[in-house]
């Protein structure tokens, strides 16, 4: 898989639960590497999940999520084989997008 | 840990109660930090709010306003992390009308730690995990029906996890 | 004092040296040695179910097992272990795989390594028996401690998830005798710190050592390789030896050096009947 997004949704009675987890350093700017230099900052700084055509969730992140973020949310509506789009942008600008189908 | 905020003006109340398309300009009477206002009000990645060193700083740049202590608000964290690098932390509430989440780290160098906006027909419910540089309270804030309310949870970490 | 007597005790009903009767006292009883390591911490732990072992401080702690349970939902360690099958899968050089050099391919044997090879006189765990497989195919053997085995070895792991340990010691002085140097290194203590490595996971397991809430021995290699909070990533045994070692300010040895394997293969044979659990999560 190239995608550094893995999600799970799951189509539960009236709402569908979503898990995600990225591969993603998420690194602050505060650690430093084995020389004492510092490593830059490199961080998503936004991820949103879009459900026919909509933005069911946006996630502003900051230095402080953990490396290989996670977030777990739910919302209403979703049924098994809909399409959920999840992309992320981060500090440097770079981003990645998948989109999955709600099991 | 409350920031007094008294008498604001009507079209400023309105702006941040997230009615976005209200238009500032000749408003005069607004100074200081209308456009981080809006930035919650809007769909504009916080970047000020983010950078704040104060924890009363970034709620402030974020809102505009305090947020209230609530008992409908459900705040789980661990008592004592594990790692403070990665802290898992979320929370549910019975508030109605929730449009944003975000959790506040003030012992963090930089204590927003991150803010959910909650468009209608999602559940006001949030999982994440979060990094702690040490012991400190995560407060949780909920905006909903366009007041603000807060949690608050003390985490104790022993390894910071901010590097180190 | 009372403690004392009972740490002593304890520590008399696991080493059956001074249990054995005269004529006895040169033949190590494997069975005999893993029937009271186990009744050592299922007493100490009563509460604990015996397959819950493996868990390590999650057995022993509520507040960590809820994190930990939290974050096992989805783990930051999948990465690792999507790495490791993708390895795994990928053919060397010379068009063969790894799963030509192992039984069933490669698949749900984790739990019978370590083993003692007769012919070599030696104990052979599954990472040395990853990189001779690479070796004997003409590539260059991988870290012990980097990622890439970290990744094989979890992949090998999550294979043989819930499988029980099923280490053999064969009827061969080498064996016993392997068996009897993991134990001693075991219970030797060494370093500035003056810790054993049953100081720690026999003596105190459930309790903190600074931040740390120490795993008890009983199950302590089922969980390999872990991705540890502190590592940001998956590590080996050979990693965990290591660090462990540095830890207790103690020069580590070389990884899969004779003590780290004859350790690894008494542990893993004292553990027999609990499941594998790995690739696991610790703080």
């Amino acid at each position: 898989m190239a995608s550094s997004i893995r999600v799970r949704a799951i189509a539960n009675g009236e709402t569908t639960d979503v898990q995600t987890l990225i591969q993603h350093p998420m690194d602050s700017g505060f650690v430093k590497n084995d020389k004492g230099e510092f490593i830059p900052a490199h961080f998503i700084q936004e991820l949103t999940f879009e459900h026919d055509g909509k933005k069911v969730f946006v996630a502003d992140w900051g230095t402080a999520v953990s490396k290989d973020p996670y977030v777990k949310f739910s919302f209403k509506g979703g049924n098994k084989g809909d399409d959920l789009k999840v992309s992320w942008i981060d500090n440097k600008g770079e981003s990645d997008i998948t989109t999955v189908k709600i099991q | 840990m409350t920031i007094p905020f008294n008498g604001l003006p009507v079209t400023r109340r309105l702006i941040l109660s997230g009615a976005g398309s209200v238009a500032i300009a000749g408003l005069g009477i607004i100074s200081f930090r209308p456009v981080a206002a809006l930035a919650a009000a809007n769909d504009k990645y916080p970047d000020d709010a983010f950078r704040q060193k104060d924890g009363n700083e970034a709620i402030k740049l974020l809102y505009g306003r305090s947020a209230e202590p609530s008992d409908r608000i459900k705040l789980d964290a661990p008592e004592i992390a594990e790692n403070g690098a990665v802290v898992p932390i979320s929370v549910s509430t019975t508030l109605a009308d929730v449009t944003t989440v975000s959790f506040v780290v003030p012992e963090n160098p930089n204590p927003l730690a991150a803010y959910y906006r909650i468009p209608p027909g999602t559940m006001p419910n949030v999982a994440n995990r979060l990094k702690m540089a040490k012991t400190s309270n995560i407060i949780v804030i909920v905006e909903a029906g366009g007041k603000l309310y807060s949690a608050t949870r003390e985490v104790k970490v022993t390894i910071g996890g901010c590097g180190g | 004092m009372a403690a004392l007597a009972a740490i002593l005790a304890a520590f008399a009903s696991l080493t059956l040296w001074s249990a054995q009767p005269a004529g006895a006292a040169d033949r190590p009883d494997p069975v005999a040695e893993a029937a009271a390591f186990r009744n050592y911490f299922v007493k100490k732990f009563p509460e604990v179910k015996l397959e819950e072992f493996v868990n390590g401080p999650y057995a022993l702690n509520g507040d960590m097992r809820r994190q930990w349970q939290e974050i096992d939902q989805f783990s930051p360690y999948e990465f690792s272990l999507e790495k490791g099958k993708e390895l795994f899968a990928t053919p060397f050089a010379n068009g063969k795989t790894y799963a030509d050099c192992f039984p069933n391919r490669g698949v749900g044997i984790r739990q019978n390594y370590p083993y003692f090879d007769a012919s070599e006189g030696k104990v052979v765990t599954l990472e040395l028996a990853l990189n001779r497989c690479r070796v004997a195919n003409g590539e260059r053997p991988l870290s012990h401690v980097g990622d890439a085995m970290a990744a094989l070895t979890a992949h090998m792991a999550f294979t043989s998830r819930g499988k029980p340990f099923d280490i053999k010691i064969p009827d061969d002085p080498r064996a016993l005798e392997a068996f009897e140097n993991g134990k001693r290194y075991f219970y030797t203590r060494r370093g500035q710190l003056n810790f054993s490595c049953a100081t720690c996971h026999v003596q105190y397991p459930g309790e903190h050592m600074r931040a740390e809430v120490l795993a008890p021995a009983l199950g302590i290699l089922n969980a390999m390789p872990i991705y540890r909070s502190e590592w940001g990533g998956m590590g080996t045994i050979s990693r965990r030896f290591t660090t462990c070692n540095s830890q207790i300010r103690s020069l580590p040895l070389e990884p899969q050096s004779e003590e780290y394997r004859d350790l690894e293969y008494y542990l893993s044979y004292l553990s027999n009947g609990l499941p594998i659990s790995g690739p696991g999560a610790r703080p």
